[in-house]
């Protein structure tokens, strides 16, 4: 992975997803914590933040050092702002918007969670 | 409305702006700067950095919106060619022209290139702006692998050496003078940092007049003496700086014989409406190349245009610290004082590339300069001590050889600096300013001191003198000083371990519900992990999402995400049939295999899925884990001992590994190595380990709390002469006394440092019983002892953990973006890109 590949994701916002992917069962992913999903050729990182009753996605890829690993990060909180901390140099980012809240990294792309039948589908626009 | 116009937007003139824009008065005046170069200013002092991560913006003083965001109109790429005094206007190499009430001149200088022959061959660089690192890197990307020189070992120079090593060339140092950094060291402090340089694989060539530049077309080396030359693909110039004063020269204002625009000190030209701040300045007829002065100078000029009375200090200091490609180097006051003028307190260690050099004054009383090469931590205290002309202690040599005996510190305390002491010299910030900001403003914290006062937002090398002012001035309110772990909760680790001890608290959420706020983050998640799991005994795999990355995985993830894998090998003893085993399971998933500091086998680029497959062979060969993930104990090191070795007075590795057993799989606030040497040659290197025993003459010598690593500390002897049996009690008693109380991430050494009373104190409670705790620590530690059990055989055996390890949980894909290349044929990850 170059930089270059950086481009491969981009931030969906909810009313531009034309594809909702149908990712695992809810069981599959562990309480306040991520785990890795493939859709195409894309890894996005799935987030199942169980004490604020929220889900989220976003890239698996760190635009650090351009490694896989976010999936494998804790989440957290810095003050209202839900956060993901990359595994590798605990780089933070905001599980919201992909902003780099520690430095001043690329942001990451975000996307769109539901949940239906127990079942977790994530927003993609192509 | 009055017109300001700044020609520079280099360092110093930017901060002319930022500190323009903090006035009150910014309103009555309309700014507008000019830019030379294709960005808005950035910080050149950490240029390097580009090489590293090729990121301009890390780099930007402010982003391009902050001009605008406060109404300053900035030209960039466009260069000032012409000043007219008689009507105040200037005009721009676009035939632009603009008029002006006060100019201020901030074009800095220029990389000064020696007029050498051959000069101008290709592949001769100058090193100062961002433009200038990119022709160099993209030329050393055609030159790969190959020699390049640096002309001029000063500063600059260095810091172009550690950046021609980055870009993977052979360094070479180049200097005219006899020694590096002459303006800062003396002879001896050269020779210290060499040594340094040296190891690192910088070479440097000192006393050498360079008399051309060979090759033909591209330079292929350089000239020094007849037939004597260095064979370099590349060059960097970095020999010096010359005033960007032309400008001066078009509107005949006063300069100096060198160049530099003579100012006074209201930083006024021999034009009261013409100001010259930073490097273009001449002031006692010096150019001042250092950013400090240059942002003094930025804030005289805006006083001076706002009719205040602020003048330039009368003499600059020039007094520095800086890392240099890893190395500790400062320099204060006179470094160079003759023995008429003073005494010479020299400190050397040529082993560890350590020179400590303190100048004091005939009559002892006052300090008035030194030299520090490779450890500058008392840097902050020893420049305070100069130029506050403060009383020195009754033996000025403990303000570098440290007390010894006696209590105190040699330095005293920093409140006990005068007001006035200036504590942040890139932002002249004095300690009474930043005392006030606790104390009358209500800023608590480090942040909110820097956010107000701007201390510690230049080089940074305040940060620890003002955290001890924050502190000491909170403590002088009366005010606790609360030390929290983050934002989710309000009390230190030690309040928290017991906390969850007596109100049985059984998990994260439950400790978070009942005395945290909010929902955890990375720094309290694995904080509170580590104690649970020394209050129940738990491994990791019972709250996985709250670890960091490595114990939820059971392994250290690596720099491509993969992991390795590490068994325990207690003691280092190992048997030929073991390491077969371990041989054939490393072949079989293909792994890279390389051999400990702690005595051990580490094998590396295990995918996350076939972790759980690995350990499940290794366990079927009967290895466990050896937790080298884990804020846990690591290994203990032991040399070969009585058994075979002609001088060993005992076993060594029997003692080990009975007690590499006994304390395998405890976690605690930081990562615990031990050591067992059987004798005083010490080959187990005991003595640089959290415990260590050394076997003497009847018994055992116990040392605690030393560490190698990044401030590498020797252990303190703590008994002599025991028993096996007591030499076992009193470690149990202190690591358990540690594990308690310790903040997170903080190791024995740094932990015994900030424990009040120190060595005797700890010695009165593991051996004194003097808290009474004695028994518990023992009977806690002997739990530990007996329930430990293998995390791994635990993951391995559970189907619900053994499901965690796969990268995609919808896919049975492993992840493609891992790419390895040969290394002595092993594998490796690909480099970063």
């Amino acid at each position: 992975m170059t930089f270059a590949d950086l481009g491969t994701y981009q931030a969906t916002k909810p009313e531009d997803v034309k594809i909702w992917f149908k990712a695992s069962e809810v069981s599959r992913f562990p309480k306040n914590g991520g785990a890795c999903i493939k859709y195409k050729d894309k890894q996005i990182a799935v987030f199942n933040f169980t004490r604020i009753g929220k889900w989220y996605a976003c890239q698996n890829l760190c635009p650090h050092k351009m490694e896989m690993v976010l999936s494998r990060g804790m989440i957290g909180e810095e003050g209202e702002n839900p956060k993901i901390a990359c595994p590798l140099h605990k780089n933070t980012f905001s599980l919201e918007t992909g902003e780099n809240i520690n430095g001043n990294l690329e942001a990451i792309a975000t996307y769109p969670v539901k949940i239906e039948d127990n079942f977790v589908y994530v927003g993609f626009s192509e | 409305m009055k017109t300001i116009l700044v020609i520079g937007n280099g360092m110093v003139g930017y901060k002319f702006c930022e500190k323009f824009m903090a006035q009150e008065r910014k309103s009555e005046f309309n700014v507008i700067v000019f830019g030379e170069e294709p960005r808005v200013a950035y910080d050149r002092v950490h240029l390097s950095e580009y090489f590293e991560n090729e990121d301009e913006e890390k780099l930007m003083l402010a982003p391009r919106s902050w001009y605008e965001e406060n109404n300053i109109t900035i030209y960039t790429n466009e260069r000032v060619t012409d000043i007219h005094k008689v009507n105040k206007t200037i005009t721009t190499l676009s035939e632009k022209t603009f008029s002006y009430d006060y100019l201020v001149l901030a074009t800095g200088s220029a990389p000064f290139v020696p007029p050498i022959q051959g000069v101008d061959k290709k592949g001769v660089f100058v090193y100062r702006t961002i433009e200038d690192l990119e022709e160099t890197m993209a030329f050393a990307k055609k030159i790969k692998g190959g020699k390049a020189a640096v002309l001029g070992g000063g500063l600059l120079g260095l810091e172009a050496a550690k950046a021609v090593k980055d870009m993977g060339l052979e360094p070479h140092v180049v200097e005219f003078a006899p020694r590096l950094m002459p303006r800062q060291l003396d002879d001896d402090g050269s020779a210290a940092l060499e040594s340094k340089m040296k190891e690192l694989g910088i070479t440097v060539h000192l006393n050498k007049a360079t008399q051309q530049i060979l090759g033909n077309g591209s330079i292929e080396g350089m000239e020094f003496l007849e037939n004597e030359k260095l064979d370099v693909e590349m060059l960097i110039i970095s020999a010096g700086i010359r005033p960007r004063d032309e400008l001066a020269k078009t509107c005949n204002l006063e300069m100096g014989i060198r160049g530099g625009i003579v100012v006074d000190n209201t930083m006024r030209t021999s034009d009261p409406s013409i100001f010259a701040i930073g490097e273009v300045a001449l002031y006692n007829q010096m150019i001042y190349g250092l950013v400090a002065p240059g942002y003094e100078m930025a804030q005289v000029a805006v006083d001076q245009i706002l009719g205040n009375e602020t003048r330039m200090s009368a003499s600059v200091d020039m007094s520095t610290k800086l890392k240099l490609i890893g190395v500790d180097v400062a320099s204060f006051g006179n470094p160079f004082a003759t023995e008429e003028e003073a005494h010479a307190i020299v400190f050397e260690n040529k082993l560890g590339g350590l020179y400590k050099r303190i100048n004091v004054s005939k009559d002892g009383k006052t300090l008035l300069g030194g030299i520090l090469v490779g450890e500058a931590d008392d840097y902050n205290m020893l420049l305070q001590l100069y130029q506050n002309k403060m009383a020195l202690p009754e033996n000025p040599e403990d303000l570098i050889l440290g007390a010894r005996g006696g209590e105190g510190a040699a330095m005293g305390n920093v409140m006990d600096l005068p007001d006035e002491a200036v504590v942040c010299s890139c932002e002249s910030v004095t300690k009474g300013a930043i005392c006030c900001s606790v104390i009358d403003d209500g800023n608590e914290s480090v942040k909110s001191v820097a956010k107000a006062t701007k201390a510690t937002t230049g080089c940074g090398g305040c940060k620890p003198m003002v955290a001890d002012l924050v502190m000491e001035s909170l403590k002088s309110l009366g005010k606790t000083v609360k030390v929290r772990i983050c934002e989710h909760f309000d009390y230190s680790r030690q309040e928290l371990y017991d906390i969850v001890k007596l109100r049985e608290i059984k998990d994260y959420d439950e400790l978070l519900d009942t005395v945290g706020n909010g929902n955890g983050c990375e720094v309290c998640k694995p904080a509170v992990a580590a104690i649970f799991a020394s209050v129940y005994n738990e491994t990791a795999n019972k709250q996985e999402t709250i670890q960091d990355s490595n114990d939820r995985y059971l392994a250290n993830i690596q720099r491509n995400g993969t992991y390795s894998v590490v068994p325990r090998v207690a003691g280092g003893e190992i048997t030929p049939k073991q390491l077969i085993a371990m041989g054939r399971i490393a072949q079989k998933y293909d792994l890279y295999t390389k051999i400990t500091g702690g005595q051990r086998i580490d094998m590396f680029g295990a995918k996350l899925h076939e972790l759980p497959l690995i350990w499940e062979e290794l366990i079927a060969e009967g290895f466990e884990t050896g937790q080298a993930y884990g804020k846990s104990l690591r290994t203990v090191k032991s040399c070969v001992g009585s058994t075979w070795c002609r001088y060993g007075m005992d076993e060594s590795v029997s003692f080990a590994i009975e007690i590499e057993n006994r304390y395998k799989g405890i976690r605690s606030p930081h990562k615990m190595k031990g050591g067992v040497s059987g004798c005083i040659r010490e080959c187990a290197e005991a003595r640089c380990k959290d415990f260590g025993f050394i076997a003497v003459e009847g018994g055992w010598n116990v040392y605690v709390c030393g560490n190698g690593g990044a401030n590498p500390k020797h252990a303190e002897l703590f008994a002599e002469k025991v028993d096996k049996e007591t030499a076992v009690k009193y470690i149990d008693r202190f690591l358990m006394y540690y594990i308690k109380t310790a903040p997170p991430l903080i190791r024995t050494a740094a932990w015994l440092e900030k424990l009040e009373g120190g060595i005797t104190y700890l010695k009165n409670v593991v051996i004194n019983d003097s808290l009474g705790i004695a028994e518990e620590l023992d009977k806690e530690m002997q739990n530990y002892a007996d329930t430990y059990k293998c995390e791994w055989k635990e993951a391995v055996e559970t189907p619900e953990i053994r499901s965690r390890y796969t990268h995609f949980i919808n896919s049975d894909e492993t992840d493609s973006n891992i790419e390895y290349v040969d290394l002595r044929g092993q594998k490796m990850p690909k480099a970063w890109a």
